[in-house]
């Protein structure tokens, strides 16, 4: 939580930085964001190498938890093609392309900012921003009504991290472990799926 | 990015060289976030559809929450819930 005050308060200072132009002209036409996301996932993928837990919770799980992370996806794929159809009006693509941040709202936006422009990311960044907080504050209501997985799968990638004491605390610390896999796998496929999407 | 997991890998038994990248990995999320934000700001048609955009996103949001959450609520139901003779396969 104290990460996500941090993150959207960069992003904050970020804004007003543009909005009056307190920067000269080269850092905001220059694309240095680009070197920065190659390093950014550089770093990602030593984390996720250097956990211990990342590693052995992978190989000891059943093939029931190895499909949590698919089922995750599938509902979120349901869900925004539902809204899609209902009340979007912008590409298909780029829709199912920021539903699949699954909360990883930092990396998510940036690639899709890479990809798509600054539009569809600040969408991303948003739309993953309060994925996060959704699952941050209704966890418990959700695991009480919904059932034990349901908080994790609200949760996206960030059941690994932020959201993970809480899940813990709502669903059970049997489900603490569920829950890190799920979110261990959907952060190394964020990038993936959304190259996948709107990649080419 | 896969490079990365393998040379995490390699690394982790080193805990400092560990905290090292992880406090890097934070800086380059906030400075990635920052770009982001100057180029939002410097941007006038995004400032101007800002409600336009937050609204986009919020559905979408609502969108793939639900979907998970129905899913997963479903599946709980099917696997667990009826308290199952434990792997019954």
């Amino acid at each position: 939580m104290k990460n996500s005050l941090i993150i959207l308060s960069f992003f904050t200072v970020g804004v007003f930085v543009g909005l009056f132009k307190l920067v000269p002209d080269i850092i905001i036409h220059n694309d240095y964001s680009q070197w920065a996301l190659y390093l950014l996932m550089f770093l990602v993928g030593i984390g996720i190498g250097a956990d211990p837990n990342s590693l052995k919770t992978i190989r000891e799980f059943s093939y029931r938890i190895m499909l949590m992370p698919l089922i995750t996806i599938a509902g979120t794929t349901l869900g925004v093609v539902l809204v899609y159809f209902l009340v979007l009006k912008i590409d298909f693509r780029d829709a199912l392309a920021v539903g699949y941040g699954f909360g990883y709202y930092s990396l998510s936006s940036i690639f899709i900012t890479e990809l798509r422009g600054e539009e569809l990311g600040v969408v991303a960044l948003l739309a993953n921003v309060m994925r996060e907080i959704f699952t941050l504050v209704a966890a418990p209501i959700l695991a009480l009504y919904f059932g034990k997985l349901a908080p994790i799968s609200a949760g996206g990638a960030t059941s690994m991290d932020t959201t993970l004491p809480i899940i813990s605390r709502s669903s059970g610390k049997e489900y603490a472990i569920v829950s890190l896999f799920h979110g261990i796998v959907l952060t190394i496929l964020v990038p993936l799926l959304v190259l996948l999407i709107i990649g080419s | 990015m896969f490079v990365g997991i393998a040379i995490g890998y390699l690394i982790r038994a080193r805990k400092h060289l560990v905290k090292i990248v992880d406090r890097l990995t934070m800086w380059s999320i906030y400075l990635l976030l920052l770009l982001l934000g100057i180029a939002i700001g410097a941007n006038e048609v995004i400032v101007k559809n800002l409600p336009k955009l937050g609204l986009q996103a919020l559905v979408i949001s609502i969108g793939g929450v639900t979907g998970s959450v129905l899913l997963a609520w479903l599946v709980y139901y099917i696997w667990i819930k009826p308290k199952p003779k434990e792997n019954e396969e």
